[in-house]
């Protein structure tokens, strides 16, 4: 068996020009998982990487409910996203909004986010995948500080990336 | 950060999808300016625009052979592109390296309860 029981690597892979897949697998059932993603208390312990202190977590788990996670980043400053839950299968799945509150006119940018949990043997491979509905959307949501159209490159890196080794 | 101009840097110079054509082809090694107008399907004119631009932020070199110009890819100036992702990357891989830790946490937790607390 693969040894992935510390620390792994996430990895992001872009399916379509709209699309952003992001994988890892974890040491725990599937259940743990999910109660880890959907605890506030809990989401404050992870959600902000090493970059920053959530100040908030609020997660209305039911469909139509919300969600919204602060983050004071080291810098100083501060990152909130926000987004409303579309469907629910406890343990297995996720469909909710994601808006980042820093752009103008945030709500018409929201990402589609689909969280998927699979089981195999008390390991739990998860799968984030990010759709953006619009080029605008995608463009300010990913390439925030970026050139519009960076996403576009997204494509030809997957082929390229191998190019560089 | 002031913008760039449009074409002044890789991530632009490859957001135009005739300029990524040119690059997957370019991908499979050295091409005269000919090949790539048969493969793009495009006239000269055009492609020599695109090439341009490429050249410009150093996605792609040339070089003339007898009354050839060859061109090729620099897989180097797409570096910036490459780091992009690995940033976002990175930034994922770290929040789930804290989301190991909670869940080590939970499952300590339910071996300590004797199943499952839910």
């Amino acid at each position: 068996m693969v040894d992935v029981t510390s620390s792994g690597t996430a990895t992001v892979t872009l399916p379509t020009d709209e699309q952003i897949l992001i994988t890892r697998e974890f040491d725990a059932p599937k259940h743990l998982v999910y109660k880890a993603w959907t605890t506030p208390e809990l989401v404050k312990r992870w959600w902000n990487a090493k970059r920053g202190e959530v100040t908030i977590a609020e997660i209305d788990l039911r469909v139509g409910g919300m969600w919204r996670y602060v983050m004071v980043a080291d810098g100083g400053f501060e990152v909130a996203f926000h987004g409303e839950y579309r469907e629910i299968v406890p343990n297995e799945r996720i469909v909710s909004t994601e808006v980042y509150e820093g752009i103008p006119d945030a709500e018409e940018h929201a990402a589609l986010n689909t969280l998927t949990l699979t089981e195999v043997d008390g390991r739990t491979t998860l799968t984030v995948l990010v759709e953006h509905p619009t080029k605008e959307g995608r463009d300010a949501h990913i390439n925030s500080g970026m050139e519009a159209g960076m996403q576009d490159a997204m494509d030809l890196l997957e082929q390229v990336a191998i190019s560089l080794r | 950060m002031a913008r760039a101009a449009t074409t002044a840097d890789a991530f632009n110079a490859v957001a135009e999808p005739r300029r990524r054509q040119i690059l997957d082809v370019l991908v499979g090694g050295e091409r005269p300016v000919n090949d790539l107008v048969g493969l793009l399907g495009l006239a000269q004119p055009q492609v020599s625009k695109h090439l341009r631009v490429l050249r410009e932020v150093g996605v792609v070199d040339v070089r003339d052979e007898g009354r050839q110009r060859l061109y090729r890819l620099n897989g180097h100036a797409l570096k910036p592109i490459h780091d992009w992702v690995k940033n976002y990357e990175r930034s994922w891989s770290e929040r789930f390296d804290r989301l190991d830790v909670v869940l080590e946490d939970l499952k300590q937790k339910e071996e300590g309860d004797g199943g499952r607390d839910e």
